[in-house]
């Protein structure tokens, strides 16, 4: 099928790109050992030599990939221990690859074989930057959650961790977690609070979102803005206003209060995703049940309802999620009584920094792991129930 | 065929016209639509939409000023708040019993510190004349009671003010001194108190009664005491005072007391006259500057836009609008600051997230589809663990300056400070509101056929050209998408520029949590809010012009 031709490229080409991919590797461990320099010109030279020779010399691919990668991983142990060792096999992993991939010219297996070799560099140009920039989008979150095993005090990695040293890690700060009475109430806190929220805006927000995707709706585009608009309205606004006007009913500083003020904040997230499911939503089916004999109650329960809960499952995650990572809000119609999760991790960034916030950190990306994969797989099913394919 | 002459209405199968049939059966949908969505949208109007519809009002009330003086406030309307002389003692004397329910419901210090708003210095004059109102007039009391110890007595004023049993009762004088009580501490003061005026003495007597009523409300509702039993405030002797030396006529008078009255009224006529203005000016200089007197007059009426012009660095003067003082103009330069950052948040954002929704639309869907769960995840972390992890790798001890230290390229005494400025937030946020921009690019992109940029080049276009003339036209309505959606997320945003910005990069919402939380400035923080809310709106506005709230997709 494909039409491009994959042939080995000369020696001379490959040698310079892997010296130059070298000199940055070198750069690397040379600044490390204090002498960047040497580190260059030894990296290049390693580079470009062990490309020429596995190139030219020694073509058996497998063998030359395996040598190279047990090669760097010794030396890195050798000469800086267990973390040198994980680095220099990594290395050699790469330049294993990256000669042969070179060499081969497997680079061009995906391109279309007229581009020129600017566009091939403009191509790989343009994949190095979205990978730099799925690496910034990535790397807070995979620096918590190391940080979050921590032995010391320190928002840092300690020369023991970085030794891949067991006596640098250590379970205590999840240990505080679960053992500290302020994070306890404060889980507590947002566990009772989050799914009575959820509660009010799946309830109210699917017998909307079934009223708002029928086909006569008088001023359709104003109550749709109506119910949209707690999720555009800044937080710091709405939190103000609730302050305000939940004093004045005495409901500030009360439990009802923050979870009144959630469900209102949750509604958007049930109203859309509700009313997206309910557009591939077939009226004939709940006619058909009707003809069939069925009263609307009945219905709705068996004919509508399960086709449409995994969107209201989701919307009901999303509610749920907004709740549970909300701040703003109820630190305003909160009180003490009502301090939640992210309320805790809110005073701990700004006052006492504790590590035990990384810890806590990495249990809620967790969670929304668990519920990403969650509403994906049910995504998945809605659109399987509603015969289109997934994806 | 034969019907066609037949021009009647059709009808339905139970008879009726067909048309009205129909709008029957279309209304009967409409309602049970209607009937459906009304739950919510109660529920909505109620816990949303009513708070911002308060906030909006509070940021122009200002009933405080005449709800705590509204007696010296009535008085002001006949001072020309513009000449060079203070205000009349008729002023003064309202200003007296003002002061004096304001300073026993202890309210003159709220009325002190809204005033500081406008005029610093005013909040400590009334906290001292709360403290020294009830000096004044401290000798012609004792005057008073020198004539007859009965006037320090409780049970003989009770009698005298209540007149006796089945007398005609001035009700309406005891409700007009609830309401003003009511309006003064912002809490009911209905329920029974044991005590009512009679008709007889309060026509005899208004000062008085008016004083002694109050102080009657405010004894058994507030300190839930018992009226008879306690003595009355030394306002209501001065009020009484100020009747007897009014020069009535006690002859007719036989209730109560009759002989105890006409005996003060000839025992004070040698007293000097009370100088209300002299005893205010006594307990602090302040009630003689002319400004102070303005600004109450200024900030008397019960709507202001005296918070609004403050949100905006103006202030109201006796000569019109005029900006503030070069030194105390920090809301321009805040809402610069805001709108500066919340651009070039919306910048980065678009240039970081157009090669990754390029890419993301151009993969297959398998490869896509994984590569999208990098850019869903941060979109689903919390948003504290989000910011906490900037906050650690930002910081001076932080991973980014460490690993810059370790790899040589900064010397450890030189570390970079990129946390609690402008860099900080800028970074953090982007990162934060970056999912925001690439979805609906992506959600644009993908519907762009590859076609164009394909016939474009096949035509001889290069590269750029048939980038730049073919395929960024067409996908021109996701960035407007994402950006409208970052820009409007970015200026209200609260918790990432607390926690990372410092104070050179924080934002207005910062300042209006300040002002709910520690200035207790409500109406100024409402003000801001309301400008940044109708900012908000004006977008939200485009935003649905242009892409359709319906169309907003979550993941």
């Amino acid at each position: 099928m494909t039409l491009t031709i994959i042939e080995p490229k000369p020696v001379s080409f490959v040698a310079l790109v892997v010296a130059a991919a070298g000199a940055f590797a070198g750069l690397l461990v040379g600044t490390a050992h204090d002498t960047p320099f040497m580190g260059v010109l030894l990296g290049a030279a390693v580079a470009a030599v062990l490309a020429v020779v596995w190139l030219t010399v020694f073509r058996n691919e497998r063998t030359a990939r395996w040598l190279t990668f047990v090669a760097f991983g010794a030396v890195g142990f050798f000469y800086v221990g267990l973390m040198g060792g994980v680095i220099g096999l990594a290395f050699g992993a790469f330049f294993g690859w990256f000669i042969f991939w070179l060499g081969e010219g497997r680079y061009r297996a995906k391109l279309p074989p007229y581009t020129t070799a600017y566009q091939v560099f403009l191509h790989f140009l343009f994949r190095v930057t979205c990978g730099a920039i799925f690496i910034f989008l990535i790397t807070p979150i995979l620096v918590v959650m190391p940080l979050s095993f921590n032995a010391e005090n320190f928002f840092t990695f300690t020369p023991e961790m970085l030794r891949l040293d067991p006596e640098g890690y250590s379970l205590k700060h999840y240990r505080d977690f679960f053992s500290n009475s302020d994070w306890q109430q404060a889980m507590r806190n947002s566990l009772s609070i989050a799914p009575m929220a959820t509660l009010l805006s799946v309830g109210f927000g699917t017998l909307a979102a079934i009223g708002l995707s029928s086909e006569h709706v008088p001023f359709r585009r104003a109550i749709m803005a109506i119910l949209i608009s707690p999720m555009i309205v800044p937080l710091i606004i709405s939190a103000a206003g609730m302050y305000f006007f939940y004093s004045r009913l005495g409901l500030q500083g009360t439990y009802w209060g923050v979870v009144l003020a959630h469900a209102a904040l949750g509604i958007p997230f049930v109203i859309i995703t509700v009313t997206a499911t309910l557009v591939g939503f077939d009226r004939s089916l709940t006619r058909a049940a009707a003809n069939m004999g069925a009263n609307p109650l009945t219905t709705f329960f068996r004919v509508q309802m399960p086709l449409i809960l995994p969107g209201v499952i989701s919307g009901g995650l999303f509610a749920f999620i907004t709740s549970f990572d909300e701040v703003v809000v109820v630190l305003f119609v909160g009180s003490a009584g009502q301090k939640t999760l992210p309320w805790q991790m809110f005073i701990g960034l700004r006052e006492q920094i504790s590590p035990t916030i990384l810890a806590v950190a990495t249990i809620l990306v967790a969670i929304s792991i668990a519920l990403l994969t969650t509403v994906e797989l049910l995504r998945r099913r809605s659109e399987r129930l509603r015969g289109m394919s997934p994806g | 065929m034969s019907d066609t002459t037949d021009t009647g209405p059709v009808l339905a199968a139970d008879g009726t016209p067909l048309k009205r049939s129909l709008r029957r059966a279309l209304r009967a949908q409409k309602l049970r639509a209607l009937a459906l969505i009304a739950p919510l949208l109660i529920f909505v109007l109620v816990t949303f939409i009513a708070p911002i519809a308060d906030m909006l009002f509070r940021s122009v009330e200002n009933q405080i000023v005449s709800n705590t003086l509204p007696n010296a406030v009535a008085t002001l309307n006949d001072w020309d708040g513009t000449s060079d002389g203070l205000p009349g003692e008729d002023t003064f004397e309202a200003l007296y019993y003002d002061m004096f329910l304001a300073a026993e419901a202890k309210r003159h210090t709220r009325v002190g510190s809204r005033l500081n708003y406008e005029e610093s210095g005013i909040s400590s004059m009334f906290r001292k004349s709360g403290r020294g109102v009830d000096d004044i007039g401290e000798d012609q009391i004792d005057a008073l009671e020198d004539i007859n110890d009965v006037w320090g007595d409780e049970t003989f004023w009770f009698t005298m003010m209540s007149g006796p049993d089945g007398v005609a009762k001035a009700n309406g004088i005891l409700s007009a001194q609830r309401e003003r009580l009511a309006n003064l501490d912002q809490s009911s003061f209905a329920g029974e108190i044991g005590f009512a005026p009679s008709q007889q003495i309060a026509d005899l007597l208004p000062r008085t009664v008016r004083a002694y009523t109050a102080f009657a409300v405010f004894t058994a509702i507030e300190d839930e005491d018992i009226v008879a039993e306690e003595e009355p405030w030394e306002a209501v002797k001065v009020a009484l005072i100020e009747d007897l030396r009014s020069g009535i006529d006690l002859s007719g008078y036989d209730g109560p007391g009759a002989q105890e009255l006409r005996e003060a009224q000839q025992g004070l006529a040698n007293q000097p006259a009370i100088d209300y203005k002299q005893g205010f000016i006594d307990i602090t200089e302040d009630w003689a500057n002319l400004d102070n007197w303005k600004t109450i007059k200024m900030y008397a009426p019960p709507f202001t836009t005296g918070y609004f012009l403050n949100a905006v660095d103006m202030q109201k003067t006796p000569e019109g609008f005029q900006p503030r003082p070069e030194n105390e103009q920090i809301y321009g330069i805040l809402f610069k600051r805001t709108l500066f950052m919340s651009l070039m948040i919306t910048g980065s954002c678009i240039l970081l997230a157009y090669p990754v929704a390029y890419l993301l639309a151009n993969l297959p869907m398998r490869t896509s589809s994984l590569l999208m769960i990098l850019v869903l995840l941060p979109f689903w972390t919390s948003l504290l663990v989000r910011t906490s992890a900037w906050k650690v790798m930002l910081q001076q001890q932080g991973v980014i300056n460490d690993t810059l230290v370790w790899l040589g390229l900064v010397a450890d005494e030189g570390r970079l400070v990129m946390i609690n400025n402008q860099f900080g937030t800028i970074v953090a946020m982007t990162h934060i509101l970056l999912p925001f921009m690439i979805l609906p690019m992506y959600s644009v992109m993908s519907t762009i056929p590859p076609y164009y940029v394909r016939a474009a080049r096949s035509l001889g276009a290069t590269n750029w050209t048939s980038f730049w003339r073919v395929y960024f036209p067409q996908s021109v309505p996701g960035i407007g998408a994402g950006s409208i959606l970052v820009f409007i997320l970015a200026i209200g945003y609260y918790i990432t520029p607390e926690i990372v910005g410092g104070t050179s990069g924080t934002f207005i919402s910062n300042r209006i949590a300040y002002h709910i939380s520690t200035s207790l400035n409500w109406g100024l923080a409402a003000a801001l809010g309301s400008i940044l809310l109708a900012a908000v709106l004006i977008l939200y506005w485009a935003y649905d012009k242009i892409v359709g709230i319906d169309n907003v997709k979550l993941g």
